[in-house]
């Protein structure tokens, strides 16, 4: 493949399917722009999700359990112990948002294991010339994600803090006199959060996906090898990722919950 | 043929670019992941017992670890394939001299 066109198969890749918000329409508009792809396909796997855990717990079963029934069990099991490490309060919240950013994140990250051409394909006959299968490869979606997060750690700051919210930020980490130190260590320290929350997820699923899309263009018996390796070890990227993010939303939302 | 020269030129630093993006990259992690890991070794040998709960740890520390290594991969890897602004930008300018 010569240099240009190995650059348009790229920048190809890179394109979202974009509706216009101003005029319903496709095409970019700046700010009044919705990826579609990213929306639908993050829709799809939520709706997929709730589902099928709708399901198990409909017809759950003590004795031998099915194994999607097992699955579904794993994995709650995984996210409460994590919690309960990490967060010692009441919280009828923290558990169930752990389990559902969890499995979206897994899933949605999962969409990088289907082939980069497959659904651009299948899609392309229908109409829209640009389409990006993975949803968290769109900064939009991080972003969302961690901005969700942030309000509600402001919110149980808040909330549960009170007063003590005052104190802390005043006195908190080098004691009472150099307050306005402590107030501006406060305010990088909550607002460095959401940035590196969400561009840690979009850095990593975006570069696996251009690196599934280079691979791609090698020619076809050399594609086997990088990229059954490349999908091997994307299948540990993914589930850190994911991993990583529950982890670091329960940490800042215990942090959130509890006074010093 | 001037142009061209030119062309070659950002070409040529886009790569220099391309390589320090993702080599600097490569070696910072390299050099995050040999303490992980040897850290990781050191305090299982200590205390196997806790194997289970550093092994957790272990992994959350190797996605930050991996996660900026990573964003400077990509933007290596976007420099180096896709045709980016800066050879259209000296063409601009060549066609602006040219008239």
């Amino acid at each position: 493949m010569t240099q240009a066109s190995s650059g348009s198969y790229i920048e190809h890749h890179l394109e979202h399917l974009q509706l216009n918000l101003d005029t319903m329409t496709m095409g970019n508009n700046g700010f009044w722009t919705l990826n579609l792809d990213t929306f639908i396909i993050g829709l799809i796997t939520a709706l997929m999700i709730g589902g099928v855990l709708r399901y198990v717990a409909v017809r759950i079963q003590s004795g031998v359990p099915s194994r999607l029934q097992s699955f579904v069990e794993v994995a709650v099991d995984f996210v409460a112990r994590s919690v309960g490490e990490t967060y010692h309060g009441k919280s009828l919240l923290i558990a169930p948002l752990a389990l559902t950013l969890l499995l979206w994140i897994f899933f949605m990250n999962a969409m990088d294991l289907l082939p980069v051409d497959l659904v651009p394909m299948i899609v392309e006959g229908f109409g829209p010339e640009k389409f990006k299968i993975v949803p968290t490869a769109d900064p939009n979606m991080t972003f969302a994600m961690s901005i969700s997060v942030f309000f509600l750690v402001l919110y149980y700051n808040f909330t549960q803090k009170g007063w003590h919210l005052g104190k802390e930020v005043l006195t908190q980490p080098f004691g009472p006199y150099l307050f306005p130190l402590n107030i501006l260590f406060r305010l990088i320290e909550e607002l460095v959060r959401p940035f590196s929350l969400a561009l840690r997820l979009f850095g990593n699923m975006f570069a696996g996906e251009l690196i599934f899309v280079i691979i791609a263009m090698l020619p076809w018996w050399a594609q086997w090898l990088p990229g059954g390796i490349w999908a091997i070890f994307h299948i540990l990227i993914i589930s850190i990722q994911a991993f990583i993010f529950m982890m670091l939303t329960i940490a800042y939302l215990a942090m959130a919950h509890e006074t010093h | 043929m001037e142009v061209a020269s030119l062309i070659a030129q950002v070409q040529s630093f886009k790569a220099i670019a391309a390589a320090l993006f993702i080599g600097l990259a490569g070696l910072g992690t390299a050099i995050g992941f040999g303490i992980l890991g040897g850290k990781f070794v050191e305090g299982v040998a200590r205390q196997p017992e806790l194997s289970n709960m550093l092994m957790v740890r272990v992994l959350i520390m190797a996605g930050l670890v991996d996660a900026f290594a990573v964003i400077s991969i990509v933007m290596g890897l976007i420099l180096f394939f896709t045709n980016g602004p800066f050879v259209s930008y000296v063409l601009e300018v060549a066609n602006q001299v040219k008239v």
